[in-house]
């Protein structure tokens, strides 16, 4: 077979990923978006290691402005604010991305498949949601709660113990992590209701376009048909919806804490030092404003990066 | 399209059924009952009340005796931990929190709506992002932020306007605000989207083609298919705003059922709680069948789904 | 379009309530309406169903026990439905007069057969009334609410006439006129109870506690009441001391939250405040110096410790967990409401004196540790949880526990929040470490805060017990002599703080804010300032 003959030229099209990539580099607020993400991963990930211990408490010096000692200042204990805004970013970010993560696969995976399917297991599937949107979910918390906080713990030192970490500060970033786990499940079991409606009702449109007709036509498997050329084309939307929900859930995140479920204290998170910062509003607002700042800044450039997303992802844009 | 409304009012109760069951046997699961506080009652005291309530028998009999009532009688019971009947209790509180909602809602889509369609319009300008920066905000600061800052920072300045209460109707405009402004941004957001998918569809590019005025495209042509999502969230959205939202009622003091939800939960109430869990159960299967009927209603492409 | 119309309206509105510049709490002043925040909604208004303090506040209201708070002095009973009292020498058996004027709200006197109905529905077992332990003081009380006895005139109360009450008690009691200032002894109409819950003396039904409803003996009435929002009681016309009564009414105000309590009193909403939460007090003390008000309060904050684990069973333990806590440093900088640090568990008031047991000291609380055992190399000492509720302030106070035994034993405390029965029901099943809690006196004697620390008592939560402590305990009920009684409740105190199974941090302050146009309210140990001597001025001058 010689390397002259001519592919059919429908084949060799570029991919929608490709030609998605294409157009979100040349969006220029998306890449400015994407860089802010990335440098604001390396501080809370990496540079907070470098930070003062985030819960050493010193009572005397509570609300002290900023310092050679203490760049933002301290909070309401005398804890460094900047290390705690900087540990705190390490758990908001894993629970609103994770959190987002499976509740956007189960989202849109539950609305194409109830979509693309109909008939009865579309109704049984939709009123299964209005059960769900329905049931109390801080009961659902509080249950979970019993049944996992020892759990978690001994899931921690279990695995300190397998993988046979010695650092005492790598054990306190397992125990800190795990203690997360209930919590994602909790927020990853209702999170997804609203966007499996959203998908279902943008399915339910492109089922009768031409396109899946022509799909159909082709005898491709509805698998195929529903992951391959349906799903991809309601991304737009889900995005759009997903780029909201992060910020939610990391809200979200700062409520359940107080109910025992989630990071334990006196570590913190975004939402629970924005949330604590709340009471000081009056007299310390530096202590609301400052973690206020590196939560929104954040959200914005994930706001700005979804949003380039779906109009990279967007089908009928032109192939520039 | 009847077929199908009395199909899914069918369903609904089913819907309604299976969550009741959920629901009754989580709550029970839950550790403690009504009559746990903190200064302990006696031990004869505390087997008195639970039989009072039919709380001291098993918990698939006291799921039966709940449903009996509920089916025979059309009785909700009668709350263990304030000594009165569901029903009125839930009689109460329920119109401040459908005021609200219905509030929140209209400011909800006064703001976000427009907002997300003018943004889809005018993509990638300065006015795109400034709203869309807008509507961020109202998700980011929740409300248990923006609810004291409006209190510290508008209530108490302007004497018109009350910190908290639920008397005279401008009392409800803080409070609405607050609730309204994250399902503003979400609103703002999903329109925009919607319409962008939307403006680039060939036929909108025709009408475009065809020199249509501009606001004619949209309201004609674009705004039907645009709001799609939108009114797939609007659903549940709603269900969740009428019913009430325990941070804006205890924040501004409106005397509605979102504060049941949650304070019947931590005081283990359970009767009162399943009687908030019918309510909003109701809530969601009529506002997503309306949900799913409007949807229908505006994509001549879903019509065969009626 | 119509949406502007809408606003401008609604703006138009605005303005013209604007150009009224008189606040809710300035004509509330004008109509003698005292505004009084109360934090929750009630469980209710049934004097005999309820347990909690802001039940009381409203309760206080309504009716109107045999003697009632001088509105000025702790410990001081001035005469209510009884004008007048007498005891036999040793306080065992108690006769009071009750005055003939006294009324219900519909007219019907006040008579002795009203009390006795009373106590005698209080104590059956089948309306399983909460706090029927106030009442057991009464000789054979305990037995009857226990069904031992079924025949109620082998309790010790009698009628010697309409108006003449005489009660034995089981013991020597000098303070039981300040005992029958609790609401638990306060008469409940027996006309309308047994009219409305047909003949029934146990029915729990408070159907008749409705407005409209109720009827009651004390200087107000019950006006209306709206679920999460408001309690209003007006001026009884036929209180029998009507003349003293300056208000025109009450309206309580179920403010669950606190920050929005202050801001309605900032924005002149309210005239008392329920509480004033420790970030707004310092905003208060620089805005309203004057209105500010941090007073002692008969309440101790303590951390229970579980006994019954392997590492708290050691009393060095427990020992080196209290004294390594810097009881100052908490108050001045987390609480900042003035509280005192403790030394005891019964906090200090009128002549008992709390014997000095535990005092912040980080050399002995090591020393005790490593007493102990816990040297650091031989015994580890392993992670302990500090269960605490979900509340704002619950967790800065376990943070700041968790600090300071950090930082001055070095050992680690995880804090483990719950919500709120979770929080109860790990305590009462004894699944926890160590607990934050407290504990506020019902009336001015130390045995409130004594008796709770018996075997098996309900609301012990440790798993300790003494027997000597006990003894001393029934011992104190059988001395006369009001001074020696103390003393004996001081060596029980002694027993109770050696053993330390709750380690006591701080003495309770209500912090809160109050309007200064109401007057004849002066500060009270148990909070329970009587409404009659109540009265809001016009003129601040």
């Amino acid at each position: 077979m010689t390397s002259s003959e001519p592919q059919p030229e429908f084949a060799r099209g570029t991919s929608l990923w490709m030609d998605a990539w294409h157009r979100l580099r040349q969006n220029k607020v998306a890449v400015g978006s994407g860089i802010f993400l990335i440098l604001m991963l390396l501080l809370c990930f990496v540079a907070a290691w470098f930070m003062a211990d985030p819960n050493i408490q010193n009572l005397d010096n509570k609300f002290s402005s900023s310092s050679g000692a203490h760049w933002l200042g301290t909070d309401q204990m005398g804890r460094d604010l900047l290390s705690r805004i900087l540990y705190g970013g390490q758990l908001s970010l894993v629970v609103g991305l994770t959190a987002t993560a499976v509740a956007f696969c189960i989202g849109i995976l539950y609305g194409a498949v109830s979509g693309y399917t109909g008939g009865r297991i579309d109704a049984t599937m939709m009123r299964l949601v209005d059960v769900l949107y329905a049931i109390p979910f801080l009961v659902l918390i509080i249950l979970l709660q019993q049944l996992f906080d020892a759990k978690a713990g001994e899931a921690s030192a279990w695995i300190i113990e397998k993988l046979n970490i010695e650092k005492q500060t790598t054990q306190k970033t397992i125990r800190r992590i795990s203690n997360v786990v209930p919590l994602l499940v909790a927020i990853s079991a209702l999170g997804w209701l609203t966007l499996a409606r959203i998908t279902r009702a943008q399915v339910l449109s492109m089922k009768q376009q031409e396109f899946t007709q022509a799909a159909r036509s082709l005898g491709l498997s509805p698998m195929r048909i529903l992951l391959r050329h349906i799903i991809p084309n309601t991304l737009g939307p889900s995005i759009v919806y997903v780029t909201l929900t992060v910020p939610g859930f990391i809200m979200y995140e700062a409520t359940l804490s107080f109910l025992g479920l989630g990071i334990k204290a006196p570590n913190s998170s975004w939402g629970v030092l924005i949330k604590d910062g709340a009471n000081f509003m009056e007299t310390q607002p530096m202590l609301l404003i400052l973690p206020g700042l590196f939560f929104t800044s954040t959200l914005f450039a994930f706001n700005f990066l979804g949003d380039g997303l779906r109009d990279a992802l967007d089908p009928k844009a032109a192939k520039d | 399209m009847l077929r199908f409304i009395f199909q899914r009012l069918l369903q609904g109760l089913l819907v309604l059924f299976v969550l009741l069951t959920i629901s009754f046997f989580l709550i029970s699961a839950l550790p403690g009952d009504a009559f746990v506080k903190e200064k302990k009652m006696s031990e004869e005291a505390l087997q008195e009340q639970r039989a009072r309530f039919g709380l001291d028998r098993p918990v698939p009999l006291q799921y039966a005796m709940y449903l009996k009532r509920l089916i025979v009688n059309q009785d909700l019971g009668i709350s263990p931990k304030k000594n009165r009947e569901v029903s009125y209790i839930l009689k109460q509180s329920f119109p401040p929190s459908v005021i609200l909602g219905l509030n929140a809602l209209f400011i909800a889509c006064v703001i976000g709506i427009p907002l997300g369609v003018f943004s889809a319009v005018k993509k990638n300008t300065w006015f795109d992002y400034f709203s869309m920066g807008f509507a961020m905000i109202g998700i980011c600061v929740a409300a248990f932020i923006v609810g004291p800052l409006l209190q510290t920072f508008i209530a108490m300045k302007v004497p018109a306007l009350k910190v908290a209460g639920w008397e005279t109707p401008l009392d409800i405009l803080l409070p609405a605000l607050t609730l309204g402004l994250a399902p503003a941004a979400y609103l703002a957001r999903l329109t925009r989207g919607g319409m962008l998918e939307i403006l680039n569809q060939d036929y909108v590019r025709t009408a475009y083609a065809k020199g249509l005025p501009f606001l004619t495209i949209i309201r004609r042509h674009t705004l039907r298919g645009g709001l799609l999502p939108t009114v797939a969230f609007l659903g549940p959205a709603f269900a969740g705003l009428i019913s009430g939202s325990f941070v804006v009622e205890t924040i501004f003091q409106v005397p509605g059922m979102g504060r049941h939800f949650i304070n019947g939960t931590v005081d283990r109430d359970i009767f009162l709680l399943l009687g908030c869990v019918l309510y909003y159960g109701f809530l969601i299967v009529i506002l997503n069948l309306v949900s799913d009927i409007i949807q229908a209603l505006m994509n001549p492409r879903l019509r065969d789904s009626l | 379009m119509r949406v502007l119309l809408v606003l401008s309206l609604a703006l138009g509105c605005a303005f013209l309530v604007s150009c009224d510049d008189q606040t809710t709490a300035d004509k509330a002043v004008e109509k003698g309406i005292l505004i009084f925040g109360n934090s929750s909604e009630p469980q209710g208004l049934d004097p005999q169903l309820v347990s909690g303090v802001l039940e009381s506040n409203i309760i206080r209201a309504l009716f109107e026990g045999l003697c009632v708070e001088h509105p000025s002095e702790n410990g001081t009973a001035l005469p209510g439905a009884a004008k007048s009292w007498e005891h036999n020498d040793d306080f065992t058996v108690w006769t009071f007069h009750l005055g003939e004027d006294r009324t219900w709200s519909d007219g019907n006197p006040v008579t002795t057969l009203d009390f006795l109905f009373s106590y005698e529905r209080m104590l059956t077992p089948k309306l399983a009334a909460e706090y029927a332990e106030m009442l057991y003081y009464i000789k054979g009380a305990e037995d009857f609410h226990k069904a031992k006895t079924t025949d109620f005139n082998e309790v010790g109360v009698k009628a010697l006439d309409d108006f003449t009450l005489e009660i034995t008690l089981r013991g020597s009691l000098p303070f039981l006129p300040e005992i029958t200032k609790h609401y638990t002894w306060y008469p409940v109409p027996r006309h309308v109870i047994l009219r409305e819950n047909e003949g029934d003396i146990a029915d729990p039904d408070s159907g008749w506690t409705m407005p409209g409803k109720l009827i009651s003996n004390g200087p107000f009435t019950l006006k209306s009441w709206r679920i999460n929002d408001h309690i209003e009681v007006e001026r009884n016309p036929h209180y029998w001391d009507a003349a003293q009564v300056k208000l025109n009414g009450i309206r309580f105000l179920p403010v669950n939250n606190t920050y929005t309590e202050s801001r309605m009193f900032f924005d002149g909403l309210m005239h008392v405040t329920y509480t004033l939460p420790p970030e707004l007090i310092p905003y208060a003390n620089e805005n309203y110096p004057d209105e500010v008000r941090s007073e002692l309060y008969l309440g101790t904050k303590f951390i229970r410790c579980n006994v019954t684990r392997e590492v708290l069973k050691d009393v060095r333990v427990r020992k080196a967990l209290a004294l390594a806590l810097d009881r100052e440093s908490l108050i001045n900088n987390v609480l900042r409401g003035g509280q005192q640090p403790t030394y005891g568990m019964v906090p200090p008031f009128g002549n008992y004196k709390t014997p000095r047991s535990v005092e912040f000291d980080k050399e002995k609380a090591r020393q005790l540790l490593v007493e102990a055992g816990y040297d650091g190399t031989t015994k580890k000492f392993p992670v302990l949880k500090l269960l605490t509720t979900d509340r704002d302030v619950a967790k800065r106070l376990a943070e700041a526990y968790q600090g300071m035994w950090a930082q001055n034993l070095g050992i680690s405390v995880e804090i483990e929040q719950k919500e709120w029965t979770s929080y109860l029901v790990a305590q009462t099943n004894l699944d926890y470490d160590l607990a934050d809690a407290g504990w506020i006196g019902d009336y001015l004697d130390p045995t409130t805060f004594l008796d709770m620390w018996i075997e098996g008592g309900g609301n012990n939560r440790t798993g300790w017990f003494d027997k000597d402590f006990e003894k001393l305990l029934k011992d104190s009920e059988h001395v006369p002599d009001a001074g020696e009684r103390l003393k004996v409740l001081q060596s029980a105190e002694e027993i109770l703080m050696s053993e330390i199974p709750a380690i006591p941090i701080y003495w309770y302050t209500t912090n809160y804010i109050i309007d200064k146009r109401v007057k004849g309210w002066s500060p009270l140990l148990l909070n329970n300032h009587p409404f009659k001597f109540i009265s809001l001025e016009t003129n601040t001058e």
